[in-house]
């Protein structure tokens, strides 16, 4: 069941000029957290903005043990990117959660490999913690612009996720997207089995989709739509999802996602 | 001091004056996790049209101050699924179910009106000739005077249940609406839902929404709502349930001062899932600190004889 909380700013750190993660008391969210669900928050006053957005839960924070809040990964866009950017130790943020359907984890011997492209980073910590905790060997493909624009690469590495990175610059990893990479990899993958996961842009998505698809692999993808409510109260955030006779209907993706099997999605 | 909180409407007796509106609470099992669906006055059930309906493509939402405009069109799941899927679970739960029924032609509310009144655990129909959003819908009806009458006589014959149509701000009069539903047999009015509305992107000159319009809601259109309602009051007798841009109990109360017998909630419930505790909070206070036992003499009671003294001698 979600709770809401009138969560206070621990921290805020600024990664980039657009990028921030924000760190929230809100324990008792964070601890019910599977990897893939999210919050919906809203930092305003006074009605505006008037309704909340989804995050990812980016991180899990623990403290001796004992779970105290959670971090968003944020790239400011609009006006709530902007005051979660702006938001400082003391100001407090409303944060309903957690919701959605989470991953669904793979064991050994299958590995794991995170696809993901600019924010879409964001549900790939507690997922990589979780995949680790099975013994799951895992990996990361991380594109974006620029290498200035790839964040927290040491705190994957250094618990034994391996990193793939792209940009379209060419400033770090492959130049372009973080499908040359990934093609790449699963050509070399033989017969190992793969599970692959992503989130990032809808466009990638399907490019991932298509891609884990080509080469005989499953992938579970999270998506973002323009969410009312993350209820399943709105209806505004539907994705076409295929149906068995061929057709295709709209599934709310606050409940009925936001983790997607890639070959059930119906691309725009 | 004991408060009584209920209201009836129109035979229907509600345990609180507060209801869940039409369009923005799913089915109402979506929030049974998080809320009492027994302590919430009624459940308006989404729209149901006899079959299953898709909806529009995204974007079905956007932002705008103070509110938001959608255009979701009706998805659904059809009344028969819903009778099957939906109706036993709330049930369970102990809501007050009232159903928001959605046709394209007269007969179809009438077959709608007659299979939900076979149905266990239906307490009311709330006609929807008001939905902007959809050009085959009940809005035909809505926009006339003839059209509401019609829709609610036909209904009316074929159900035991109360009938309520929820009406259009998108008139010039909707008291004249609210007027030929009373004529026609209804046992109470709802409005308003939402204003045909506009948001365009300039960086792209497109619209925001896929239906290129949609209806605007939230506390922007509060004023507007609560005049609306109060024009109702004064022209017909039957009950009035307000809506429009409820966010708090104070809003709550001005639309039953102005004249509601009952509210809806929708867009402030996206906001927070937890309001109707807050809500119902909100208005034992304020009965205890203006001594009113029953909410439903609150109805109506504007008082607007003041005021209209004080411009007179200015």
């Amino acid at each position: 069941m979600p709770v809401d909380v009138e969560a206070r700013v621990i921290r805020n750190t600024r990664l980039s000029p657009d990028y921030n993660v924000i760190e929230l008391a809100a324990p008792e969210i964070a601890a019910a957290t599977a990897p893939g669900q999210f919050v919906m928050v809203n930092p305003g006053r006074g009605g505006d903005p008037l309704l909340r957005r989804p995050f990812s839960v980016f991180e899990v924070v623990r403290e001796h043990g004992r779970v105290t809040g959670l971090t968003l990964l944020s790239k400011r866009v609009g006006i709530t990117t902007t005051m979660l950017f702006d938001a400082v130790e003391g100001d407090t943020v409303s944060c309903l959660g957690p919701l959605g359907k989470p991953f669904e984890l793979v064991e050994p011997p299958a590995e794991a490999w995170m696809v993901a492209g600019g924010v879409g980073l964001a549900p790939f910590a507690t997922l990589g913690e979780a995949l680790l905790a099975r013994g799951t060997k895992t990996t990361l493909f991380y594109g974006a612009r620029s290498g200035k624009e790839l964040f927290y690469l040491d705190w994957f590495a250094s618990r034994g996720i391996e990193l793939k990175l792209a940009t379209e610059d060419g400033t770090h990893g492959d130049k372009g997207r973080i499908t040359v990479p990934l093609e790449r990899e699963l050509q070399r993958a033989g017969s190992a089995d793969v599970m692959v996961y992503a989130c990032g842009p809808e466009p990638m998505l399907e490019a991932v989709a298509h891609v884990a698809e080509k080469y005989g692999r499953p992938s579970q993808v999270s998506v973002e739509r323009v969410m009312g409510c993350g209820m399943g109260g709105c209806y505004s955030c539907v994705i076409p999802v295929k149906d068995a006779g061929g057709g295709q209907h709209y599934v709310r993706s606050c409940i009925g996602g936001p983790v997607f099997k890639g070959a059930e999605l119906v691309w725009d | 001091m004991g408060l009584d909180l209920s209201v009836d409407i129109g035979g229907l007796r509600l345990s609180n004056p507060l209801m869940a509106a039409s369009g923005c609470f799913g089915y109402g099992v979506e929030y049974a996790d998080a809320v009492d669906l027994a302590s919430i006055g009624a459940v308006v059930s989404k729209g149901l049209f006899l079959k299953e309906r898709s909806g529009h493509p995204p974007q079905r939402i956007v932002e705008t101050p103070s509110g938001m405009l959608n255009a979701i069109g009706l998805q659904g799941i059809g009344v028969h699924r819903y009778i099957k899927e939906k109706l036993p679970e709330l049930r369970r739960l102990g809501a007050t179910n009232v159903i928001n029924i959605c046709g394209s032609t007269l007969d179809e509310y009438v077959e709608l009106a007659r299979i939900l009144s076979d149905a266990e655990g239906v307490h009311a129909l709330e006609i929807n000739i008001s939905c902007p959003n959809i050009k085959e819908g009940g809005i035909t009806f809505g926009c006339s005077l003839h059209g509401t009458f019609d829709v609610v006589s036909a209904i009316k014959k074929v159900t035991h249940l109360p009938v309520i149509p929820k009406l259009t701000p998108n008139v010039t009069d909707v008291a004249s609406i609210a007027k030929s539903a009373e004529d026609a047999g209804a046992d109470a009015v709802s409005l308003v839902n939402t204003f045909l509305a506009m948001a365009i992107d300039v960086e792209t000159r497109r619209p925001k929404l896929s239906n290129i319009v949609g209806g605007l809601s939230g506390p922007a259109i509060r004023p507007i709502a609560v005049r609306m309602v109060y024009e109702c009051r004064r022209a017909v007798k039957i009950p009035i349930i307000g809506m429009g841009g409820i966010a708090n109990a104070t809003d709550a109360l001005e639309f039953m001062i102005a004249g509601a017998t009952a509210v809806q909630v929708g867009t402030a419930n996206f906001v927070d899932p937890f309001i109707w505790s807050k809500l119902l909070a909100g208005m034992r206070d304020y009965m205890q600190r203006h001594s009113i036992a029953r909410i439903a003499d609150l109805v109506g009671s504007v008082d607007t004889s003041t005021r209209e003294k004080q411009w007179i001698s200015s």
